[in-house]
């Protein structure tokens, strides 16, 4: 404690009328900064960055699958494009744009000057652009990248891999620690920098879900970093945690690997639903309906997610018994999750709606997110998915629920806070733009999946049979008209950097509530220095 | 703007309306929707099982959209809506935790039964091993002495696109499993190298093969029909080229088909043997290496011997084709541990091997001059 109280002294010291000349110029600024706002704009663009380099290698899949035969890449090369995607989108995209929110929004959200451990912030941030380095570097070298799948399972990610295996186990370290620091800094804020009066339930339900999400990621994110330690030492040490020739068990680097994998599902889809339970009251003028027992699903959501692993696993070999308690506690999930649904819709019903760009957004999610949670229903019934399993239809499901669940939500976000972090409106006309050519394009894209799927089209696979080749035609084409579409938000994003757009006030939008509304537009530097009361 | 958009548009139209492949894509039914019924009576229940779902399915996400719209379209500003000011009710929220956990349970008890179904393979009338590895299936007769290798059949110049594709493009084989039909016919399932996973959609049976345990599956067929399936787990670079083709004949039929392959069997046996007393010219060898080459080391070590730098050695220059024959006859024989090189002793004869060996000795400049023959295999095979 005393040391605590005389950094603050030595810091009042220093700070006192001085603030601007502790920005340094240039890119100083961004290498040294321990501000949670600039941080959460490094993790915001770092996402996007990455965003657009997963996506343009969705664009090399998608045109090797216009047609049939192979045109464009080799085999070897279209398994690293899927496996390095998947990683990419996973790790780079939608993870650290939650961490960017969370960045920017949770200590204005419960009214704190900044994030718990600032320092550590910075940290957790800029290792993460060394791991995908060390990732992305592997694919100019020798053997090329990963190819065995995001999912690397043994052996053919040990035995049968190439030596770049190694620095993907690396890369996947040092995303884990990122992560790990992240989800501390985010628990140590919650618990110890509410505002007074701030109590639990008057939370809002980002940080609600985010606080959830935070010990999902500390719970998991160290099996992560078990499962690729085993996978190095099996390659390289002569380990046999996953060959059964020495007494290993491929089959349990799957358990290790979905004890991590499940849970992280819903590390990328829970601040998903915080968001949406911040637009939709907004612009329905009406608070949200069942704030309850929207946090009692949030966390039975992520305690059920423990133990619903080996959903994944169904065709494995499993005994029966196992094979029917994962099909039950999985369905069970359906529950918590329809009621968010049924709270959203209860939230538009009889409100004053107007439909802003956020929105728009936060709609498409709701109707394509329980597209996506429906299909997982289905996926979640045994003997059905030995049918469905590691199909198109399977393709079709994850990625309702990230691309139009989890990537919707961040693009609802970055629209509905957007303007309180530049102080100027953006353009909102690109922005519908955006809206409805990611729209239509996302569901030419995935929509036709669920069909190809259904009609045996196994995933992971350079070429197919002549019976999908028109539906592939198409997904292909909307592949590319949704990967030019987040061009338009590039633009859009350029756009507000440079200040362009009306300026607006610090409520925003009209029905907006919330501490981060009560600061002015664009939120000063530093907020809540002094803490607000909450009644 | 507007020509812009009109011009794309006609570029869309165009490449939309031409065809892939212009041969073949008359013949080939397009834009199948749904699950296959199958042939089995447990691929019928999955079936129906999944248009259960389906429909359970359709009508909560219609009546949560429609919900939506109406709200959207009646309780918007623009039409004078007034917000009103509600939060939380207590009954609501109850009766929609409680009612989909009753729907749940209407889902889950057929399930549970079919499950059990499916997974009881006890009693099988037939058996068969079914082992995968990189890239092609093995089966093996449990109840007789036949056992054989099935690889896919397409040409590479079909791949490539030097030759048009064929109906069942990617989906032939050399020699397809043959089962009977009206018999329950169990499949064990595992693999040599990484995990493949033997699927059938008419069968609905699809199943990991793990390399080290054993995995079964059964499927009893009802009628006689060629029935074709792939693998269906990432299993490195020929993922997408192991197909799995099962022809079901009557159970007359299959037992007349199952001793002609015992009796070839034995005569490619005893074929094997007189083969090792006699000497293959240089010419012969590298005709047959060559051709066991293709169907069996291109897939790694490229057909021209360069391998994939960092994943797959070269056999061009290299120090054990170039110079240490034994070894070289050890590898082939019996693989290399902890790598992707498999033992081909029990997948290819001694004078196929002898004649693989020769052709890697003596192709793409490796000139070592080298002539093996089956009777040197043999030795290197008993030890000798």
């Amino acid at each position: 404690m005393t040391t605590a109280t005389e950094n603050t002294h030595t810091d009042d010291h220093h700070d006192d009328g001085h603030h601007e000349h502790h920005i340094p110029p240039g890119i100083k600024r961004w290498l040294y900064t321990t501000n949670h706002k600039d941080i959460g704009t490094l993790y915001l663009w770092f996402a996007f960055i990455m965003f657009l380099i997963g996506g343009a290698m969705a664009m090399v899949i998608r045109a090797e699958l216009f047609q049939p035969g192979l045109q464009i890449v080799d085999p070897n090369f279209f398994n690293q494009m899927t496996t390095v995607h998947g990683l990419i989108m996973v790790f780079g995209a939608v993870m650290p744009a939650f961490t960017g929110l969370a960045n920017w929004l949770v200590p204005m959200m419960i009214g704190a000057p900044d994030m718990a451990l600032p320092r550590m912030n910075n940290w957790s941030f800029w290792i993460l652009p060394f791991a995908f380095l060390i990732l992305l570097s592997s694919l100019f070298m020798e053997g090329g990248g990963p190819a065995f799948g995001w999912t690397f399972y043994a052996p053919l990610s040990t035995t049968y891999s190439n030596d770049g295996t190694a620095l993907f186990v690396f890369a996947v370290h040092i995303m884990g620690a990122s992560s790990i620091m992240g989800a501390i800094n985010v628990i140590v804020t919650i618990f110890n920098m509410r505002a007074p009066g701030m109590t639990w339930m008057k939370m809002p339900l980002f940080v609600w879900t985010w606080l959830i999400t935070a010990f999902l990621l500390i719970a998991v994110m160290p099996v992560l970093a078990g499962a690729v330690t085993m996978v190095l030492t099996d390659k390289f040490f002569g380990t046999s945690f996953f060959d059964a020739a020495g007494g290993g068990d491929p089959v349990m680097f799957q358990h290790i690997f979905w004890f991590f994998g499940h849970p992280e599902v819903y590390i990328m889809i829970l601040p998903a639903f915080g968001i949406i339970s911040q637009i939709i009251p907004t612009f329905a003028r009406k608070p949200l309906f069942g704030y309850a027992s929207m946090v009692y699903a949030t966390a039975s959501i992520a305690l059920l997610s423990f133990i619903v692993w080996a959903h994944h696993m169904f065709t494995t070999g499993m005994p029966v018994a196992a094979e029917l308690f994962f099909m039950f506690a999985t369905m069970l999930i359906s529950v918590p999750t329809g009621v968010k649904v049924f709270n959203w819709v209860a939230t538009m019903w009889r409100g004053s709606m107007t439909f802003e760009v956020p929105m728009l957004f936060a709609i498409a999610f709701i109707v394509l997110f329980t597209i996506g949670g429906l299909s997982g229903l289905m996926l979640a019934i045994v003997p059905v998915d030995f049918q469905y399993h590691d199909t198109y239809f399977v393709v079709a499901h994850f990625h309702y629920v990230l691309v139009t669940g989890a990537i919707f939500s961040i693009m609802a976000a970055v629209y509905y806070w957007l303007p309180k972090w530049t102080g100027k409106m953006f353009h909102i006309g690109l922005a519908k733009w955006h809206f409805w050519c990611s729209l239509v394009s996302v569901n030419v894209l995935f929509f036709p999946m669920h069909f190809v799927g259904l009609a045996g089209m196994p995933r992971r696979i350079p070429d197919y049979a002549l019976q999908f080749a028109d539906f592939n035609k198409w997904i292909s084409i909307g592949g590319f008209a949704f990967g030019l579409s987040q061009l338009i938000f590039l633009a859009l994003l350029i756009k507000a950097c440079k200040k362009q757009g009306e300026p607006v006030s610090a409520q925003v939008w009209e029905g907006a509530e919330g501490l981060e509304w009560e600061i002015p537009s664009p939120a000063p530097y530093h907020s809540f220095e002094t803490p607000p009361v909450v009644k | 703007m507007k020509r812009i958009l009109f011009k794309v548009g006609t570029m869309l139209t165009a490449l939309m309306t031409a065809p892939v492949f212009a041969e073949t894509n008359d013949q080939i039914e397009q834009y199948q929707l749904n699950m296959t019924k199958g042939v089995t009576d447990i691929s019928a229940g999955v079936y129906d099982m999944h248009m259960l779902m389906f429909i359970i399915c359709v009508v909560i996400g219609a009546g949560v959209f429609i919900a939506m719209f109406i709200s959207m379209y009646f309780h918007r500003k623009s039409r004078g809506a007034k917000p009103a000011n509600f939060h939380e009710n207590v009954q609501v929220e109850i009766a929609w935790t409680v009612i989909p956990f009753i729907i749940l349970i209407v889902m889950a008890i057929p399930a549970m039964n079919l499950l059990i179904d499916m997974e009881d393979a006890s009693e099988p009338d037939v058996t068969v091993l079914v082992t995968g590895s990189q890239w092609k299936w093995h089966y093996k007769y449990m109840d007789n002495d036949v056992e054989y290798y099935s690889k896919m059949a397409t040409q590479a110049e079909q791949i490539s696109g030097k030759l048009a594709k064929g109906k069942n493009y990617l989906l032939e084989v050399d020699r397809p499993l043959v089962i009977p039909t009206g018999k329950k016919v169990r499949f064990l399932i595992t693999s040599d190298d990484v995990i493949h996973a033997w699927w059938v959609p008419d069968f609905a049976v699809k199943q990991d093969a793990n390399p080290g345990f054993i995995n079964d599956a059964w499927a009893m067929v009802n009628e006689p029909g060629v029935y074709r399936g792939q693998c269906a787990e990432l299993c490195g670079k020929d993922h997408g080229f192991m197909p799995i083709v099962v022809v079901a004949k009557e159970p007359a039929e299959y037992d007349k088909w199952i001793s002609e392959q015992q009796a070839i069997q034995d005569q490619a046996k005893a074929e094997e043997q007189r083969l090792l007393a006699m000497n293959m010219t240089m010419e012969e060898s590298m005709a047959i290496g060559e051709k066991v080459y293709n169907a069996n080391c291109a897939a790694c070590h490229m057909p021209n011997g360069e391998g994939l730098p960092g994943v797959f050695p070269a056999l061009k220059g290299s120090q054990i084709a170039l110079e240490d024959q034994p070894k070289h006859i050890d590898v082939l024989i019996n693989g290399v541990t902890g790598t992707a090189m498999q033992a081909y002793a029990k997948q290819l004869t001694m004078s196929e091997i002898a004649a693989v060996v020769t052709y890697e000795r003596n192709a793409w400049g490796n000139n070592t001059g080298d002539l093996v023959q089956a009777k040197d295999i043999n030795s290197a095979m008993n030890g000798q």
